[in-house]
């Protein structure tokens, strides 16, 4: 299958007049770098109980915490997804799938973007059954088991969309599958810091989204080869 | 209440616009669902086909309105006038994801599927068996249902799961079956004795955060999606899909499956008599020592 689509996009960048919509994306030189942070109170994270579920609570030391709103030093933020929302003419996605783990009762990571269309390749670590529920909405919702040692699930998502993921099974499990149009996105770090890089000179409309806040667009224009930093920053409500 | 979901609604809708850019007012109808002329421009033309008959979604339409309304709303998304007194929730067809299905889970059901649903109702609920209706009316308003979502219009439904003979019911797959029941981890919401009560049930919620329950077996009622063996098989298979019971299809290979089947009547065995039960009975009798319990492996450190 992806030998196939990879046959399929040399053809088309052999024949050379491809249109827009089969090629991937092009590569620049710009990039969009910067930092996500919040001003406000935001709510206190909480430790997780995972006593009904030895197998993984063994696996931490300490208490594994919730993710919705998590914070770092200097009032940053982190699991933001920031992407070219307007400006990139999009593209066939790239052929590499993007991975999805459960481990020890966990999404890693809690956060993954991916491009429409894009292989997603979701594993189950764990020495424990889990049913990956994907609560999707544009596109279609299904909801499978994958007991321990299972093969991983192969899938794709055709429309954009911001799609909560859950485990039935372990109701502390949280995470988002975050279909894009683009594949220039990033998801911000502890520190809150992003980067996009290979961006083609242009004017973009970059967008952060942040589960529990929405999302805050700016536009920027940069030059070939040029560095602009935007920073974004989200009013955090303590509830 | 209202003021949160209006909230939300507004939230995703806005999350829609900017995720897509230029083509968001197409992905923003999807999400905000009660566009009344929704189902309009399709509803001359929808048909549904069931068996040798067909259905005709403009007389779908005015059964519709004396028979569904009330509950299903006119909006079609469940939240007609009698929805706020009813758990669980009547159906939103705007969403297109429906519990009773032949087809893989994220997939549409067929025609028929949705037919079987209203001719048998759903057990546990407000939604009663319309066999009163003809069935050409029944047909008709399976033809009208799909008027509600343009998944419908773009989308075919999966393809039916196959389901082989039933292997015979003996010991040895009802004992096969529970070390299924163990090893999915059934249990973990059905409970090791298949009450109901295990140890995620309390916390279940459907896919628009209603609290559901786990089916508990010892009640031997019918289960939502039928009551035969061939029906249970297809209920853990393809899953029901808006509910926590996912699908099982891709990790339970079909000779597997039926001895699942074999286990779960024995299950029912306190309300009802089945063969299964009849012969797990007499094979419990004999071997009471040797019988495993299900539940949390000890090795694991469990509870």
């Amino acid at each position: 299958m992806k030998s196939k689509l990879f046959m399929l996009l040399a053809g088309i960048a052999l024949v050379g007049n491809g249109g827009v919509s089969g090629l991937p994306s092009p590569a620049g030189t710009g990039t969009i770098n910067g930092k996500v942070t919040y001003t406000g109170t935001p709510p206190k994270m909480k430790p997780i109980d995972m006593a009904k579920e030895p197998s993984c609570a063994k696996q931490h030391t300490t208490p594994v915490m919730t993710e919705n709103v998590a914070t770092g030093p200097g009032n940053s933020l982190e699991y933001v997804v920031v992407y070219i929302s307007a400006g990139d003419p999009g593209g066939a996605p790239p052929a590499d799938a993007v991975r999805y783990d459960q481990k020890g009762c966990q999404y890693l990571p809690h956060v993954l973007p991916m491009q429409a269309g894009q292989s997603l390749q979701i594993y189950n670590d764990d020495q424990t059954s889990h049913n990956i529920h994907p609560l999707a909405k544009v596109n279609s919702e299904w909801n499978k088991s994958q007991p321990a040692g299972s093969p991983p699930i192969d899938t794709k998502y055709d429309k954009p969309e911001f799609i909560p993921v859950k485990c039935n099974i372990h109701p502390w499990m949280h995470g988002y599958f975050v279909v894009l149009n683009t594949s220039h996105y990033a998801v911000t770090g502890p520190d809150g810091g992003f980067s996009l890089k290979g961006l083609p000179a242009g004017k973009y409309t970059v967008t952060a989204w942040q589960e529990q806040y929405g999302t805050q667009t700016q536009d920027v224009t940069i030059g070939a080869g040029e560095t602009k930093p935007v920073n974004f920053t989200f009013k955090a409500l303590p509830y | 209440m209202r003021v949160k979901k209006a909230l939300v609604g507004l939230a995703l809708g806005s999350l829609g616009f900017l995720a897509v850019g230029a083509p968001a007012a197409r992905a923003q109808s999807h999400v905000n669902a009660p566009d009344p002329s929704l189902g309009a421009p399709s509803v001359e033309s929808e048909t549904a086909s069931v068996g040798g008959l067909t259905g005709h979604a403009a007389a779908g339409k005015v059964l519709y309105r004396r028979f569904c309304i009330g509950c299903h709303g006119p909006d079609g998304n469940g939240e007609g006038m009698n929805a706020q007194w009813i758990e669980p929730k009547p159906r939103d067809f705007t969403a297109a994801v429906f519990k009773c299905r032949s087809t893989p889970t994220g997939t549409l059901p067929t025609d028929q599927d949705l037919y079987n649903s209203l001719e048998r109702g759903f057990v546990n609920s407000n939604m009663p068996s319309w066999n009163p209706l003809t069935p050409q009316q029944r047909a008709d308003l399976v033809a009208f249902i799909k008027t509600w979502s343009p998944r419908w219009a773009k989308e075919k439904p999966g393809s039916a799961l196959v389901i082989p003979a039933e292997t015979p019911v003996t010991i040895e797959s009802i004992l096969h079956g529970r070390e299924l029941f163990q090893k999915m981890e059934c249990w973990k919401c059905h409970g090791p004795a298949g009450h109901g009560d295990g140890p995620s049930a309390a916390t279940l919620t459907d896919s628009k955060d209603n609290p559901i329950r786990p089916y508990n077996f010892s009640t031997g009622t019918r289960f939502k999606c039928g009551e035969t063996n061939q029906d249970l098989y297809r209920i853990f298979m393809t899953g029901v899909d808006g509910t926590p019971m996912p699908s099982f299809a891709d990790v339970i290979q079909p000779n597997d499956a039926w001895d699942l089947v074999h286990f779960l009547r024995t299950l029912q065995a306190e309300s009802l008599d089945t063969k299964e039960s009849a012969l797990w009975k007499t094979y419990v009798a004999a071997h009471r020592a040797d019988i495993k319990p299900i539940g949390p492996d000890p090795a694991a450190g469990g509870q």
